[in-house]
């Protein structure tokens, strides 16, 4: 079986696992990683949404070996210590998370684009696809606002 | 239909003491007074005898316990599962309120099955079943962390006062609660009052609290079922049948025993688990099975045959009087998927003599005879944990994942994760059943002569739901549990003239259950449809009809905050247009406005909405808010856009790319609730607004377009 090395949340690990196992299992089932959650692991409902060198990624689609020698940043490694990421402080601050569940994607999600557009439109945030079945839409919508009026 | 399809339901009261333990501990235990047939209730009731009332921790029992640790914290253990409604922290503000503690210094924990009183979820009950034994408890504990500080300062304790987890003397002195546990738990009688502040104290109830585990989810931090980490537990999913509820007939699994990270094969009633080092692993095996299955007793059942079979069964309406006018319906509502976000998940690992469960259930008791029962085990030797859900919407009243769980790690003697994968969920998971309404409303003159209500839905399988307990053994008369359930709860709050009411369940053998609200999420959205229909017939204004329809003086007031508060009745452009619905249940009462813009009605958009709702008492707004958003979600998800088809016996859709539930780019851009001002009561919230959001999105929809939508989702 193939070896992988990367750097998951700043720390550099090594793996070992078949080339085309998607990079949530390896993070979930063999690196103890649960952040990241599976809600569809076809690439649809993004509850999985991580990064991949900085960029939005679904770990539920991208097999393993495309990750090698790249910094995969999970929920876990948003926080710098105890200092929340503003977006985690935001999602705080207008008690965002009901059953939670597909919060970590969001989050994730909403760095991406915060990233590619510090102040999005209501066109930029409706072009976020991440299933929220718990329908904290409106939330989330305000807590992305607060973060880019920053 | 007039039989009442309601047991004599007991007083139910809690009775609260003081447990032997190092720091202070008081318990509640449920007492309940069954009415004499035909007496009235007394009032009191039977007085406890304190010579049987348990006083060791060994002794608890069935008793709710709240603890205060030496280290300021403060324990309760909750019987509510948590999937997402926030009750732990709903509890948490009912105890906060009384002991004068930080929310923040509260740890309600999850309990595992215990037989605790109210230990399940469902029928918006919760906060009903928590308001008066958790503020007890709280104001128990206060009593007696004020009456330790007065002994301790050798001060009256009525000089005393409490705040922030903190006893405060007039001389400035203050100790913590931590630091009074261990003497406070000898104080046997309180010198202060034990009973809980009246409602005009109240400063936590009624105030935003944030959800408590809201920075272990947003860090990643909290464990879901899917999370477990139990040691030595082999990731496991089921291959299971093309067509619903099928059967395994014979299976190979040579390929895929030599597939990576295969451990164990195993057939199970539901179809063949494979067990392997990664969940990854575990689908890619399941599909590589070579399975013969044997039919399900679905599989010659499409879409077309539902209808049919449910159309047959609604009977004709009566024959309308001599130069009536009236107003006719007709409604179609397809199957609905819980879809919670985690789809079920269970580990289990059972031994010779013992079974131990973690998932997250909102019947732990029920989930527990469940694994008793196929393990062949004793249930007092099986412990089932609970953890946070991802979601339910009814889902977890169905422990179907606990016993194939327990089915495998039995046979393979080994513990396992066993989760169910999305298109598990999606093709085999419970549905709210179909159904169709027809309504009419008969009227002559300017008076409303009689309302049909002629509805049928596929049977419903209400599982462990404790709404159950609502309905006679005998079911009242009526000739199904779904029948019976629909006439308990299916009441229309207008003054219509002859209600003729009734509910045909068709004996078809799909996985449905309770969904979010049950029948009301269809069949009251159709009722409020129907005023809407009636008020066009009448040239009259829906709100305005509604108001002088309603059945209450509570209903009017929320409809005129609805009027005043949501701007009804604004001009909207071309293509766009406002919709209005009411429901009442569960002790509380809920109006809603949506705008909706329907240019394109093949892409609807709900731009704005708005809740006004009447709980009673709100004891978390924030909480309440998070709950009738969602519910608005439900609405608008459930009346445009997701559903699902049956085709051979087998559900279409496979994930959230095929069920179109709402997105961020359906959701509304504005979002607003007015709470009614605290009546005293309590209601229920966790699904009041499903029924009132699916009416005024459907209303709506209709008015934007101009033509009135009578199949639900309306695009799929
Ligand atoms: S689990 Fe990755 S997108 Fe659904
Ligand atoms: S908070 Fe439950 S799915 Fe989003």
């Amino acid at each position: 079986m193939p070896t992988y090395k990367l750097s998951v949340n700043g720390k550099s690990v090594t793996v070992e696992a078949p080339g085309d196992m998607p990079l949530l299992w390896v993070l979930r089932d063999k690196l103890g990683i649960t952040g990241p959650k599976y809600g569809c692991g076809v690439g649809a409902c993004r509850a999985c949404t991580s990064h991949l060198n900085g960029d939005e990624i679904q770990p539920c689609v991208v097999p393993i070996s495309a990750c090698a020698n790249k910094r995969v940043t999970t929920i876990e490694g948003l926080a710098n210590g105890d200092t929340l990421h503003p977006v985690q402080q935001a999602w705080l601050d207008e008690d965002v998370p009901q059953c939670g569940y597909c919060q970590p994607g969001q989050i994730m999600a909403t760095v991406a684009l915060l990233k590619r557009n510090p102040k999005p439109s209501d066109a930029a945030i409706d072009a976020i696809e991440n299933v929220c079945r718990c329908g904290t839409y409106c939330r989330i919508r305000s807590a992305i606002k607060k973060v880019a009026a920053q | 239909m007039t039989t009442s399809a309601t047991g004599r339901l007991p007083r139910r009261r809690f009775i609260t003491f003081l447990v032997a333990a190092p720091t202070l501990t008081v318990a509640a235990r449920l007492v309940l007074d069954t009415p004499p047939a035909g007496a009235a209730p007394k009032s009191g009731g039977p007085k406890p005898d304190p010579a049987t009332e348990p006083t060791t921790e060994s002794d608890l029992g069935t008793t709710y316990v709240l603890r205060v640790r030496s280290d300021n914290r403060v324990i309760f253990e909750s019987p509510k599962a948590d999937v997402g409604q926030g009750i732990s922290t709903a509890i948490a503000v009912l105890l906060a309120e009384d002991l004068d503690a930080r929310p923040a210094d509260i740890d309600v924990t999850l309990s595992d099955a215990e037989g605790l009183p109210g230990q399940s979820v469902g029928g918006s009950a919760s906060i009903r079943g928590m308001w008066q034994p958790a503020r007890d408890l709280a104001a128990q504990a206060r009593a007696r962390l004020i009456t330790a500080a007065a002994e301790r300062w050798s001060v009256p304790a009525n000089t005393l006062w409490t705040q922030d987890s903190t006893v405060f003397a007039p001389d400035g002195r203050s100790a913590t609660y931590g630091s009074l546990a261990a003497d406070a738990a000898r104080v046997s009688s309180p010198a202060v009052s034990t009973q809980p502040k009246p409602a005009t104290q109240h400063a936590v109830i009624g105030t935003p609290t944030a959800q408590l585990e809201g920075r272990d989810i947003i860090t990643g931090k909290t464990i879901y079922a899917m999370d477990i980490g139990l040691p030595g537990a082999l990731p496991t999913v089921v291959a299971r049948p093309p067509t619903i509820k099928g059967t395994v007939a014979s299976f190979d699994d040579t390929t895929a025993r030599a597939m990576s990270g295969v451990v164990a094969v195993t057939p199970i009633p539901t179809g063949v688990a494979v067990s392997a080092g990664t969940f990854w692993e575990a689908m890619r095996t399941a599909e590589a099975l070579h399975v013969s299955w044997g039919a399900g007793p679905v599989d010659a059942v499409s879409d077309a045959k539902v209808n049919e079979r449910l159309d047959q069964a609604i009977p004709p309406f009566a024959d309308p009087p001599v130069l009536s006018n009236y107003v006719d319906g007709k409604f179609e509502f397809a199957f609905v998927n819980h879809a919670p976000m985690e789809t079920v998940c269970t580990a289990a690992d059972v031994r010779a003599g013992t079974a131990e469960i973690w998932c997250s259930s909102k019947v732990p008791n029920g989930a527990r005879t469940a694994v008793a029962e196929v393990t062949g085990l004793a249930e007092a030797a099986v412990t089932v944990h609970v953890t946070r859900g991802g979601g339910s919407f009814g889902r977890r009243l169905y422990p179907e994942a606990e016993v194939e769980a327990a089915q495998v790690s039995q046979a393979i003697g080994k513990p396992v994760k066993l989760m169910w994968t999305r298109a598990d969920e999606m093709r085999h998971g419970r549905m709210r059943p179909a159904s169709h309404h027809r309504m009419r409303i008969v009227y002559l003159a300017n008076e409303l002569v009689s309302f049909e209500n002629l509805s049928s839905a596929v049977q419903l399988d209400l599982g462990l739901s404790p709404v159950k307990d609502m309905i006679d053994p005998g079911y009242g008369g009526y000739p199904t549990i779904g029948a019976a359930f629909f006439a308990l709860t299916q009441v229309t709050p207008y003054n219509l003239g002859v209600e003729t009411k009734l509910l045909n369940e068709v004996p078809l053998d799909f996985p449905t259950a309770t969904w979010r609200s049950v029948y009301s999420g269809h069949n009251r959205a159709a009722e409020e449809i129907m005023v809407d229909a009636l008020a066009k017939k009448l040239g009259r204004d829906p709100l305005g009809l509604r108001m002088e329809l309603a059945k209450t003086a509570a209903a009017k007031a929320v409809l005129q905050k609805l009027a005043t508060a949501a701007g009804w009745g604004r001009t909207m452009p071309a293509g766009w247009a406002q919709g209005i619905a009411y429901h009442e249940e569960y002790n509380s009462k809920a109006g809603c406005l949506v705008e909706i813009n329907a240019t394109n009605p093949q892409a609807p958009r709900v731009t704005k909405a708005v809740v006004v709702a009447d709980v009673g008492t709100p004891v978390n707004p924030s909480g309440l808010k998070a709950q009738f958003m969602g519910s608005v979600m439900d609405g608008i998800s459930t009346i445009l856009s997701a559903g699902n088809h049956i085709s051979g016996g087998a559900v279409v859709e496979k994930s959230f790319a095929d069920f179109r539930w709402a997105r961020q780019t359906d959701a509304p851009l504005q979002f607003d609730v007015h709470l009614m001002p605290p009546d005293g009561g309590i209601g229920g919230a966790g699904e009041l607004v499903v029924p009132a959001a699916a009416g005024a999105v459907a209303n709506a929809y209709a008015s934007a377009t101009g033509k009135q939508a009578w199949r639900f989702p309306i695009n799929s």
